[in-house]
């Protein structure tokens, strides 16, 4: 099945109208020794009706366990009416808005985008977002290089509380420019960056500080200190926020006395699925003295011939087909229809609506995580406050007990050791608003049964 | 489509008003009552009170205002904006598919594993590369990952001098916009007349300093560059690499494979070859395929089988990978979209798809050769897509590819890509792809006809399109000037807000 519309008859006039015998004919162009006899390594054609069962089949094996992992992912209720217009052809078939005529309805709703996360974030201009969270974190990097035109080291400064791949993301795609990413270690204690932590740095060059809030354990910062700490010292602001978070935490543009420079994080929890981890969508808000520096579509309203208010990209300039190689960054396409589902959902949410998302996952987490401690050989690692996701320790290695879980149809949060061999059996747990009550009891009483069953093993 | 303005969804709200029903339980102000009131928001973000069916209905509205493959006939070139089957957005969307979380162990995602392994096998077998890796999130990812493996891998062999990349002039920007985030040199070299790249040319620029070149094939010009083997040899002989930007795959599909051709490594834009959604401008995949010597760079996650099982080879097991470019594994929602597609074309399918886009681009030529057009290159065969140059009509008539493409959008047509390649004054860049009818082709060549003949007798109305749109054109430069990329009340806007 190819979707193709040629009867015979069109293919015989098209073929007398170009002047040649056959289809074959319009590859002469191509050398014979080039030519491909077959394709082994592919499969016969699959009807729909026979591919659609083959789906069910593989959808079916991989089942619905109840999840209660996070780690930047989460699991989130998503209205109906978020992917029905989403997936709309006038959506879901239309590509970048370069004949902005024939796409105000896409351009509308980027420009509607960029307004509702300038403001979540608190700060004064978004882009039309990224690929995701961990690769915006590294635009966010080379923009502050860009940025940062009293800084010449091209040193970016990286708690280890920020998430492991979001880490290894910025440097993969930072890297090779140039900049050096120096990692600052937390406190054990408290999971969170050490006051003093930066004393060391004090007179020298580094050009930015990237600042995870909550942080990958789910802890919070102190975001104020750190982003003064920075900015008297001239070293640009990074912060990598969680977008439901901000309707209760304060926004990056409000940190400190000046507030962040760039904000970048994962829109997945705005009305993405997890979907094994994409598509999702990065988004990216800064101050406006440095829109420039932005990289990505930008979308601006302004007026047509007549005199009427209408959207276009703008600042083009910055960008790939024009400035080529000397453009902010590569990128192209970005994630228009994780945008638009975004914007659909925090329009069916709004302010309040937002709120209650964000308080409804912190006072789940808070329960999932007393569940837990009651647990004999549980305790919490770390002291203080956190949003929606906790790091508990257990008395013994966490594998053995996760698979004991997921064969239980349980996933019980993600294991640590292997980004932190230090903290030992250590498990990051999260739960949102679509946990209940039930929920969080099947959960404990499972660990409960996997722990006593290890224990007399 | 609809030509009535739809006003900001933030002209709809009003305080108190939400879609509720959408709402989790308030847990009360004591479920938050740990957060320090320090770290707490004072003030509540801008985002509209409004409820679902004001919801439903602005963005519904919106919709109405794009054209889209699915409401309307979209050849733009290089972007293949062939018809994207609803199957496999259905069957991608399958529940427990979406439910999926990237951190749950391998043990309970075995069929959509299953599906990603066979993916990979696919592409190899299309592409003739020995692995491949999914990760890449989009075409121009997919070129990152290309370009930082050709350098990892001259590093890897203490080759430290190569830090320059080749690109023809008429290259995708994202060509050398890669190669600068890799850290590496641009250097262009020339096409001859015919089209293909100037083999002299080439031959001088290469050297000890030659990391690679980048190079599309089918090229941009809409011409296969016949010479490939001698490009091939010529910079392999000069220690350097061979980067295929998959963007015309479609045009070779079942035909010719790059990695016959010479190649190292290429990626492929699954939203264009593919057929998943463009979505308004993404998300789009770039999977990357390799020969057997890039194989240790490639970025992780990189699935793998073992025995029967699938799994994912990360930085310990592959310590020479140029690393990690997503929080996970990348698009895996567009890689079942893919896959989904892949199954339905079937081995017989894959050559059908390039033999039809073919056919459709070489009639467009010939007919809006017949209908008085200038074809950029009148000597070739078009490939998949195909240039028409509007230098003379600019200069006897005054009209640009641009009113062209202005004007195609008043017949109900998205117009080419305009002013791309560079290289080729006024053309549009025009590709059909196989999934459209000889009707649609035709009704095509009589809008192009019918803007010529239009452009001799009244050439206002040709520049001044377009006419049936929701707006007219926009003003671009009062857009990057007068910067304005935020809502704001209504008074604090010099523009008066439309309805």
């Amino acid at each position: 099945m190819a979707f193709i519309p040629h009867t015979r008859e069109d293919v015989e006039s098209m073929l007398a109208a170009i002047g040649v015998a056959g289809i074959e004919q319009l590859f002469d162009e191509i050398p014979a020794s080039l030519r491909l006899g077959g394709l082994a390594g592919v499969p016969e054609a699959a009807s729909e009706m026979e591919i659609g069962r083959l789906m069910a089949e593989r959808a079916r094996l991989d089942g619905r366990p109840l999840c209660f992992i996070g780690a930047g992912a989460y699991e989130h209720h998503i209205p109906a009416a978020v992917w029905a217009i989403a997936t709309r052809g006038e959506f879901y078939s239309a590509y970048t808005p370069y004949q902005a005529e024939a796409s105000q309805g896409t351009l509308q709703l980027l420009y509607e985008y960029q307004t509702m996360m300038a403001s979540l974030t608190g700060l004064e201009v978004s882009n039309a977002s990224l690929y995701d969270g961990a690769s915006a974190m590294g635009e966010a990097c080379l923009m502050a290089v860009r940025a940062n035109r009293r800084s010449r080291s091209q040193r970016i400064l990286v708690p280890t509380t920020v998430h492991p791949h979001y880490r290894a993301t910025a440097r993969a795609v930072a890297g090779n420019q140039g900049l050096l990413f120096e990692e600052l270690p937390y406190c054990t204690e408290e999971g969170c960056i050490p006051a003093g932590a930066l004393d060391r740095y004090d007179g020298q060059d580094v050009t930015a500080l990237v600042i995870q809030q909550p942080n990958f354990f789910g802890r919070l910062e102190d975001v104020d200190a750190l982003c003064d700490w920075a900015h008297a010292r001239n070293i640009l602001v990074v912060a990598v926020v969680n977008p439901t978070s901000l309707a209760l935490l304060k926004p990056p543009g409000q940190w400190g006395s000046k507030g962040a420079d760039i904000a970048v994080g994962e829109g997945q929890p705005l009305g993405v699925p997890l979907s094994s981890g994409g598509p999702y969508f990065g988004f990216m808000t800064a101050r406006m003295e440095h829109v420039r520096q932005m990289p990505g579509r930008i979308v601006g309203r302004t007026v047509d011939a007549g005199g009427r208010a209408g959207f276009t990209l703008t600042l083009q300039a910055r960008e790939q087909h024009i400035r080529r190689a000397k453009a902010t960054s590569n990128i192209c396409t970005n994630q228009g229809l994780l945008v638009t589902a975004a914007t659909i959902y925090l329009s069916l949410m709004g302010p309040a609506g937002l709120e209650r998302v964000a308080a409804a996952a912190h006072a789940r987490t808070r329960e999932l995580v007393s569940a837990l401690t009651r647990v004999p050989g549980v305790r919490r690692l770390f002291r203080g406050p956190v949003f929606h996701e906790e790091a508990v320790a257990l008395d013994r290695p966490a594998a053995p007990v996760l698979e004991k879980l997921a064969a239980r149809g349980i996933l019980g949060g993600l294991d640590l050791t292997g980004h932190y061999p230090e903290l030992g059996g250590a498990l990051l747990v999260c739960a949102t608003e679509t946990k209940t009550t039930a929920d969080i009891e099947r959960y404990a009483s499972a660990l409960a049964e996997c722990l006593r069953e290890a224990r007399a093993a | 489509m609809s030509t009535r303005l739809e006003k900001p969804i933030f002209e709809y709200s009003v305080p108190g008003r939400g879609a509720e029903d959408q709402w989790p339980r308030d847990p009360g102000p004591a479920a938050s009552d740990d957060l320090p009131a320090a770290s707490r928001r004072s003030g509540r973000p801008l985002l509209p009170e409004v409820s679902e069916l004001e919801t439903v209905r602005h963005f519904t509205r919106l919709s109405q205002l794009n054209f889209s493959i699915d409401t309307h006939f979209y050849p733009l070139g290089s972007c293949t904006m062939k018809y994207n089957p609803k199957a496999c957005n259905s069957l991608a969307m399958l529940p427990e598919f979406l439910a999926r979380h990237p951190l749950a162990p391998e043990s309970s995602g075995q069929g959509f594993l299953a599906c990603m392994y066979e993916l990979q096998e696919m592409l190899k077998a299309v592409t003739g590369m020995q692995a491949v890796a999914l990760s890449p999130m989009a075409g121009a990812q997919g070129e990152f990952a290309g370009v930082a493996m050709i350098r990892a891998y001259h590093r890897a062999r203490g080759d430290l001098e190569r830090n320059e990349i080749i690109v023809p002039e008429a290259a995708h920007g994202t060509n050398p916009a890669t190669a600068t985030m890799c850290g590496c040199v641009v250097r262009e070299v020339p096409v001859n007349a015919a089209g293909d790249v100037d083999l002299e040319a080439l031959k001088a620029a290469v050297g000890p300093k030659t990391a690679g070149i980048m190079l599309t094939n089918p090229s941009t010009l809409g011409v296969f560059e016949r010479r490939i083997e001698a490009v091939a040899r010529t910079v392999h002989e000069a220690g350097g690499l061979l980067y295929y930007d998959g963007a015309n795959l479609n045009a070779i599909l079942g035909k010719v494979r790059p990695g016959d051709m010479g190649f190292d490594v290429i990626h492929v834009n699954l939203h264009k070859t593919f057929s998943t959604p463009h979505g308004g401008g993404g998300p789009g995949a770039g999977p990357v395929g390799v020969s057997a010597r890039l194989a240790p760079f490639l970025p992780v996650p990189l699935l793998a089988r073992r025995g029967e099982r699938y799994g994912w080879l990360t930085e310990r097991d592959l310590p020479q990978s140029i690393g990690r470019l997503s929080g996970f594994m990348g698009n895996a929602g567009v890689l079942l979209r893919a896959y989904v597609y892949m199954r339905m074309l079937g081995r017989e399918g894959m050559a059908k798809v390039s033999e039809y886009a073919t056919l459709n681009a070489n009639y467009l030529l010939a007919q809006l050769k017949r209908a008085g057009f200038d074809a950029a290159y009148p000597d070739r065969r078009a490939s998949h897509e195909l240039i028409v140059t509007l230098k003379r009509q600019a200069k006897e008539l005054g009209v640009t590819a641009m009113d062209f493409a202005k004007r195609l959008l008043d017949h109900g047509m998205h117009a080419p890509t305009t002013y791309f390649p560079l290289l080729v004054p006024e053309c549009l860049l025009i590709e059909p792809t196989e999934t459209e009818s000889k009707a649609a082709l035709d009704a095509f060549v009589a809008a192009m006809a019918e803007i010529l003949a239009e452009a001799a007798k009244e050439p206002e109305r040709v520049t001044s399109a377009p006419h049936t749109m929701p707006v007219r054109r926009l003003d671009d430069v009062r857009a990057a000037k007068q910067l304005d990329l935020t809502w704001k009340p209504p008074a604090a806007h010099a523009i008066p807000t439309t309805s």
